[in-house]
């Protein structure tokens, strides 16, 4: 911040009335990786969120006919073993990507971990103690064979329960679309996702609870929202983007994982683990190395952008 | 710190009987009677009874948990459904010692190979060095595990025809010079485990050894060490390396999962005959018993792990003794 002011003395005065995101962002808009990361990621996620409308063809499009084929002016990328397109289908596993790690970040890490997180440090006493007893069994469950036990024991049961949705309302055609599927992976990553949320939030609420602000606001006799919501919410707004940078690449590779086993998202809804799947054999990589390498690139190029972003914003709001 | 420590230690059977209660409900709600497997050709209801009965899968939910669970503490972990006629210990702990093996292998070069890398980056810090190493390490780190075999198995079992497709054939093998001198070399089923175990660790490690480097090259006893004329190696591996290596103890737990996680797919796609792979196939066919001594395991050894690194940690530097604090 000293140095910013010392290259600018003219914008002093505006620094005041600059909140301190607006400083964070400046920061990271000099970090070129930072940059990229950040391009290359909403590159990806666009083209999950304009799937419908910017892929060529359909994922479930299928022409047995021109199977397995190379690039081409048709196919940009290729096709797979039943002759669909591989770009379309990389941009409709895109869209589950996104789905997919909004929404668990969203509930798990957002809801969950910093509303669990911020109830066990401000309130502490046994309120704390359980909630911390709970994240220890969570942390100290083997995470990807629970998941995979999880869906796969899970999934049955849900795929029942939107049946019966489709039966009792006009809604239609969420079985087939493997609706379903989404739901299982999306419960069973927020169950396991808030925990590290909540730790960090929790240390560091209990560490603003000592502050002579709060205790200063809690003397005044506001009210605990109010402190919450006014206090110690504001002074933990960093920590909550930094943690979401975090989780945004382990909920994707997790969903990865478990697509790739067969127990994430179902066929014929598409997604990277289904197709890294379907080209992960030594002589299929040799006879068609596009039909790991779309994907593969594809999920590497993410997880490194968020990788990259976190690390260049975790500077940027440490102030270098 | 022994009050802390005795806490601990009685925190851990309820967590293992938590866990374990958990998986035992979740695998019981999923789909298919395994039993059907074991009775084979025979539909006959009295005798399905008979073996249910036997296995101690009879009643609800939490009577079945209590009749595993008081075998279990006397150490009788069931018998395999996959593997009839073969109890759960007899199986797994073969396949444990494989994968342990491979574990052990894989933290040590990750650690072996990070901490230099996390020192040169260190050292190197502002010029293009300190960058590219950590850049490319992240790399690494973010290509899955999944995306990196086939390449690789394609490169140097097909295409060089250097290493085997999959396997295992122990750590070692014996290389006779002149029938006389026995010298032990890696197997050489071990590379491409090894290579996908070890890839996605080294950042953190070298990035965690980087940090702390950097604030102990700062210090004054580094300052005072090359006021004295000592050599820069010296300074780095007397003074700035032993006091970076303590937060290293931390990161232990997380190479360890890492390794623990890994083992499923890399077991997997190389046909290594370790838990990891053999868990996922339990899964697959509710092999409740396997199921669950696999998952009873990999608790304690995570919590136990977690114990352990707070110890060490409250030996190492005293400054932060756990017991005191809380």
């Amino acid at each position: 911040m000293a140095t910013q002011a010392a290259q600018a003395p003219a914008g002093f005065g505006a620094l005041e009335g600059r909140s301190e995101w607006s400083l964070v962002w400046e920061r990271l808009r000099r970090k070129k990786l930072a940059m990229i990361s950040l391009v290359v990621i909403i590159v990806i996620y666009g083209a999950g969120l304009f799937a419908s409308v910017l892929a060529p063809y359909s994922y479930t499009e299928q022409n047995l006919d021109r199977g397995l084929e190379g690039i081409s002016a048709d196919h940009w990328l290729g096709t797979d073993r039943l002759g669909r397109d591989l770009l379309s289908r990389a941009m409709y596993s895109a869209r589950t990507t996104l789905i997919i790690t909004a929404a668990v970040v969203l509930s798990g890490s957002l809801l969950l971990g910093n509303g669990l997180g911020l109830l066990a440090g401000y309130r502490g006493g046994w309120v704390d103690n359980a909630i911390m007893r709970v994240g220890e069994v969570f942390s100290s469950l083997p995470g990807l064979l629970m998941l995979i036990l999880i869906n796969a024991s899970l999934s049955p049961r849900v795929v029942d329960a939107v049946r019966s949705i489709e039966e009792n309302t006009p809604l239609t055609g969420l079985v087939s679309s493997g609706f379903a599927s989404y739901i299982t992976v999306f419960l069973a990553l927020s169950l396991f996702f808030w925990v590290g949320t909540a730790r960090i939030i929790r240390a560091q609420v209990l560490q603003l609870r000592e502050r002579e602000f709060i205790m200063a606001a809690e003397a005044l006799g506001a009210s605990q929202r109010r402190v919450i919501i006014r206090h110690v919410l504001p002074n933990i707004s960093f920590l909550v983007v930094l943690q979401i940078s975090a989780t945004l690449g382990s909920v994707a590779g997790s969903e990865l994982v478990l697509s790739w086993f067969g127990v994430g998202i179902q066929p014929p809804a598409p997604s990277f683990g289904a197709m890294l799947f379907e080209g992960s054999g030594a002589r299929t990589f040799q006879a068609h190395p596009n039909l790991l390498l779309v994907p593969g690139v594809a999920i590497t190029m993410l997880l490194l952008g968020f990788a990259l972003l976190g690390d260049a914003l975790n500077d940027a709001i440490a102030g270098r | 710190m022994t009050a802390y420590i005795i806490r601990r230690l009685l925190w851990l059977p309820i967590i293992l009987v938590i866990v374990t209660f958990f998986t035992f409900a979740i695998a019981r709600f999923g789909p298919g009677d395994p039993l059907l497997v074991v009775a084979g050709q025979i539909r006959d209801d009295e005798v399905l009874e008979q073996i249910r009965a036997d296995r101690g899968l009879d009643g609800n939910v939490f009577e079945q948990y209590q009749t595993w669970l008081f075998d279990a503490v006397r150490g009788d972990f069931g018998e395999s459904i996959q593997q009839q006629g073969f109890t759960v210990t007899e199986i797994l702990l073969p396949k444990m010692w494989i994968s342990a093996q491979l574990g052990i292998i894989a933290i040590i070069t990750i650690f072996g190979l990070g901490i230099p890398l996390g020192l040169l980056a260190a050292r190197a810090n502002g010029t293009w060095v300190d960058p590219f190493v950590i850049s490319t390490l992240l790399f690494l780190q973010a290509i899955p595990v999944l995306v990196v075999i086939p390449p690789l198995l394609w490169l140097f079992a097909t295409q060089l025809d250097w290493l085997p497709v999959g396997g295992w054939d122990g750590l070692f093998d014996i290389w006779w010079i002149g029938g006389v001198i026995a010298v032990p070399i890696p197997d050489p089923h071990l590379y491409i485990p090894l290579v996908a175990f070890t890839l996605p660790g080294f950042a953190g490690v070298a990035r965690l050894t980087r940090i702390t480097a950097l604030e102990v090259q700062k210090e004054d006893y580094v300052r005072t060490a090359r006021a004295k004329g000592l050599s820069e190696g010296r300074v780095t591996f007397r003074h700035v390396l032993p006091n970076s290596l303590l937060p290293l103890v931390t990161v232990i737990g997380f190479a360890l999962a890492g390794v623990l996680e890994g083992a499923f797919f890399v077991e997997t796609l190389l046909g290594i005959p370790g838990i990891g792979r053999f868990v996922f196939q339990a899964v697959g066919s509710r092999d409740y018993d396997v199921i669950l001594a696999t998952t009873a395991i990999f608790a304690t050894a995570f919590v136990v792990m977690n114990l352990v690194i707070d110890i060490v940690y409250g030996f190492i530097d005293p400054r932060i003794r756990v017991g005191a604090s809380r």
